[in-house]
């Protein structure tokens, strides 16, 4: 029996993320990677380590195998403990049959028998969908003075975009009454980041009688929060008002790497009191050529650039040779970016090529139909032949053969 | 019993201190800051550990303490084992003995951690070396040539020096026929460079034998054994950068600026290992201007920057220049400052507009936390 621990963390890692298409074709979400040396699931890996949580569940699910040798024991986020640590929970088979994860409360569900030897009295879900630094003992703290059944972390959003959001209403003293998801007309602008503390007794119990339920989506956000409010547990809301960014689509990812830029730093990514932890191969520094030309950007080790960069974030292993420009565009590991290529509102996937001379991408103010434009994406492993175009807002999963003449 | 444990590695972390100046003052030569991340002992950590040896002592002998920070339980290098790994081995001085005056005498102190390794050879190490070796190739160089003695040695200019330098007469046959601290040579020699690899059960009988004869150090007691043809001498055809002043190790950051010196010392297919920071990308800011440079994680670029080597976590203010120059970990260059030719060691603040300049002879060194 392993140590009573005050509270466990849950995270969700088992989602597909299909609106990021071919970046999670081969890999679930939270190991999708970020701003340069991370993976989504860095960042609430670190606020549980940062925050004191020494026991986490990491529940897998779609395509795992990246996202397990990225986990690991769990050591790049000082998980690896005696008593705790960091554990991947996949589903599996039991005497009664086995079963998929079928909900996110059902994932939770099918994991009972893991939180139960800790016996906590708080259980912290979380998802790995999302970019933000947070503290989750002051929302514990709020939790506990509140005497709350279940707290849900809120952020203000603008009350035009409400209604894209699960929006909750509260009183004045942050206690919630009602859960709206995605309404056509908000009441408030608090939108859920997905982040929720249960006492354990009481979500177990909801879990159960959730389970039981035939007619159940196994889903907190549809079926475990509106049961709670419809029983009138006590709920409250914690306001968070820090960075957060749902990375859920290729805009949004695109939209949160770009923030990384700015001269503000909203996310503090340079605060060494709440580090942001990862699993990097160790290389050397990267170089900057001669002929290197290198403005409002992002980049990390193992890096070697020759060509232009301007407002783009680049990750470990990137080559960008002597003639190639890097505008507005994220370069995923291992990527190389041949002389004369033009990369604009774009996102190249690990270990692709883009050939000489090749153009990959738009800017939009050069487009003549906006509604054409978007960033585009070039997957994983992919070469791009030499001179050949990728229009913006595409979506490459094969080779492109390179126009001739170019060879 | 695996090949790889048959091989006990030894790293003298303070080898060559004296030579270092300023550098060395408040640590040891293996701690020296190196190539924008690393410390000098990771190149002889790595070298082994590519090697598959995972048995590794680190010998110590004063200022050990930013050492140990570096090497913590060797979890870096992947020695944080159950069997062998990485043991430390701080100065272990008897009574009357006093603490080691060379590594010979270092080696006996730590006899009875060599006697109990599993282990048929003793690789010796010293940490004034940059390079990218293959140990495991010299390893079956010693297997092959039936000498209890095999040493490691490379072309080098010896006139660069100021001393330190063993040459070596080595014959056709390949052993050694002799062994000269400094000689009056100049030019290029064929150089030993501190990396050697002994049969244990040899070492253990002169180590015993040379300290009680006053002898302290391995190169006393190379005459006799190259007599006896009991030492091979293997040349090493990798790029490799000694280091045993400032000038030579100014230089020796700066090769690192030319792309083929890095893929030689870094792309091998044997990573060079070090600790682990977690530190955020290189931010560059609006107007930053960089160029041939080599820049670590966690800087933040708002000036111009030309031929210079940034560690971790360095700040270079808007319209600050740095050229020629090594800046270590956490210095900050504020705004409009100048640098030439100057190496500014952890921690050093240079304010607003000031101006600094060495020269390439003679690099300018700032100490640890200055403020300027």
């Amino acid at each position: 029996m392993a140590t009573k621990k005050k509270w466990v963390a849950m995270l969700l890692a088992g989602g597909q993320g299909s609106r990021l298409y071919t970046l999670t074709k081969r890999l679930a979400k939270p190991a999708v990677p970020f701003g340069g040396k991370y993976r989504i699931i860095d960042f609430p890996l670190s606020n549980c380590v940062n925050s004191g949580i020494d026991t986490v569940g990491v529940l897998t699910q779609y395509q795992p195998l990246v996202l397990n040798e990225y986990l690991g024991n769990g050591r790049p986020w000082d998980l690896d403990r005696l008593d705790g640590g960091l554990f991947t929970l996949p589903p599996y088979q039991k005497s009664s049959g086995s079963d998929w994860y079928t909900g996110t409360a059902n994932a939770i569900y099918q994991n009972i028998n893991f939180i139960e030897r800790y016996d906590p009295e708080h259980v912290l879900i979380l998802s790995g969908d999302h970019i933000y630094k947070m503290d989750y003992t002051k929302m514990l703290a709020h939790h506990e003075k509140m005497g709350a059944d279940c707290t849900i972390a809120v952020i203000e959003v603008p009350m035009e975009e409400a209604s894209r959001f699960g929006i909750m209403n509260t009183k004045p003293d942050t206690q919630i009454y009602e859960f709206e998801e995605k309404p056509k007309e908000p009441k408030s602008n608090l939108a859920s980041m997905g982040v929720y503390i249960f006492r354990w007794d009481k979500l177990r119990q909801y879990l159960i009688d959730d389970e039981a339920d035939p007619n159940s989506s196994n889903d907190f956000g549809k079926n475990i929060i509106p049961a709670m409010l419809r029983n009138h547990e006590r709920m409250y809301a914690y306001s968070f008002d820090g960075y957060w960014k749902d990375v859920g689509t290729i805009e949004s990812l695109w939209e949160a790497n770009m923030d990384l830029l700015a001269p503000s730093d909203p996310l503090s990514l340079y605060d060494p009191d709440w580090k942001i932890y990862s699993r990097n191969p160790c290389q050397p520094p990267h170089y900057m050529a001669d002929t290197a030309h290198v403005e409002n950007s992002l980049i990390t080790e193992g890096s070697r650039v020759a060509g232009e960069v301007d407002f783009s974030v680049l990750f470990a292993g990137v080559t960008v040779e002597e003639g190639a420009v890097v505008r507005d565009s994220i370069i995923m590991p291992g990527s190389v970016v041949r002389s004369g290529a033009l990369v604009q509102y774009a996102i190249v996937a690990e270990n692709s090529v883009i050939g000489e001379n090749a153009k990959v991408g738009e800017r939009p103010e050069l487009m003549e139909d906006k509604s054409q434009w978007g960033v585009a994406v070039v997957g994983n492993g992919i070469t791009v032949g030499a001179g050949a175009v990728v229009p913006p807002k595409a979506m490459i999963e094969s080779d492109i053969q390179g126009v001739e003449g170019n060879e | 019993m695996s090949e790889s444990n048959k091989v006990l590695g030894i790293i003298f972390s303070n080898m060559h201190d004296d030579r270092m100046g300023d550098l060395t003052m408040a640590r040891t030569m293996g701690s020296v800051p190196y190539g924008g991340r690393y410390r000098l002992v990771d190149f002889a950590l790595s070298n082994m550990v590519n090697a598959g040896i995972r048995n590794v002592g680190l010998v110590t002998k004063s200022n050990y303490h930013s050492l140990m920070d570096h090497v913590g339980s060797g979890r870096e290098w992947d020695l944080a084992r159950k069997i062998g790994g990485l043991t430390i081995l701080p100065p272990f001085a008897r009574a009357a003995a006093g603490i080691y005056r060379g590594n010979l005498e270092a080696l006996n102190g730590i006899s009875a951690f060599i006697r109990s390794a599993k282990a048929s050879y003793v690789l010796v190490c010293d940490c004034d070396l940059v390079a990218n070796i293959d140990f495991a190739a010299l390893l079956a160089c010693h297997q092959q040539n039936g000498a209890g003695i095999t040493l490691l040695y490379g072309r080098h200019d010896v006139a660069s020096h100021g001393g330190d330098n063993v040459v070596l007469s080595v014959g056709e046959d390949g052993f050694l026929r002799d062994a000269v601290l400094d000689p009056d040579a100049k030019g290029e020699q064929d150089v030993y460079l501190n990396i050697a690899v002994f049969d244990k059960e040899l070492l253990l009988r002169l180590t015993a034998d040379g300290v009680n004869h006053g002898k302290y150090s391995i190169h006393d007691i190379l005459q006799e054994q190259a007599q006896a043809r009991n030492v091979y001498c293997c040349p090493t055809q990798s790029c490799f950068f000694r280091i045993h002043n400032m000038v030579d190790y100014f230089a020796a950051n700066m090769a690192l600026l030319d792309g083929g010196v890095r893929e030689e010392i870094f792309y091998r297919g044997r990573p060079v290992l070090t600790k682990i920071r977690d530190q955020a990308p290189a931010k560059y800011g609006l107007n930053s201007s960089v160029k041939n440079s080599l820049v670590a994680d966690g800087c933040i670029i708002e000036g111009t920057v030309e031929n210079s080597i940034l560690f971790r976590g360095v700040k270079v203010g808007a319209g600050a220049v740095v050229r020629n120059s090594i800046l270590m970990q956490d210095t900050v260059v504020d705004d409009n400052a100048q640098l030439e030719y100057v190496i500014l060691d952890k921690d050093v603040l240079i304010r607003d507009g000031r101006r600094l300049a060495g020269y390439l002879t003679y690099p300018l060194y700032v100490p640890k936390k200055s403020h300027i």
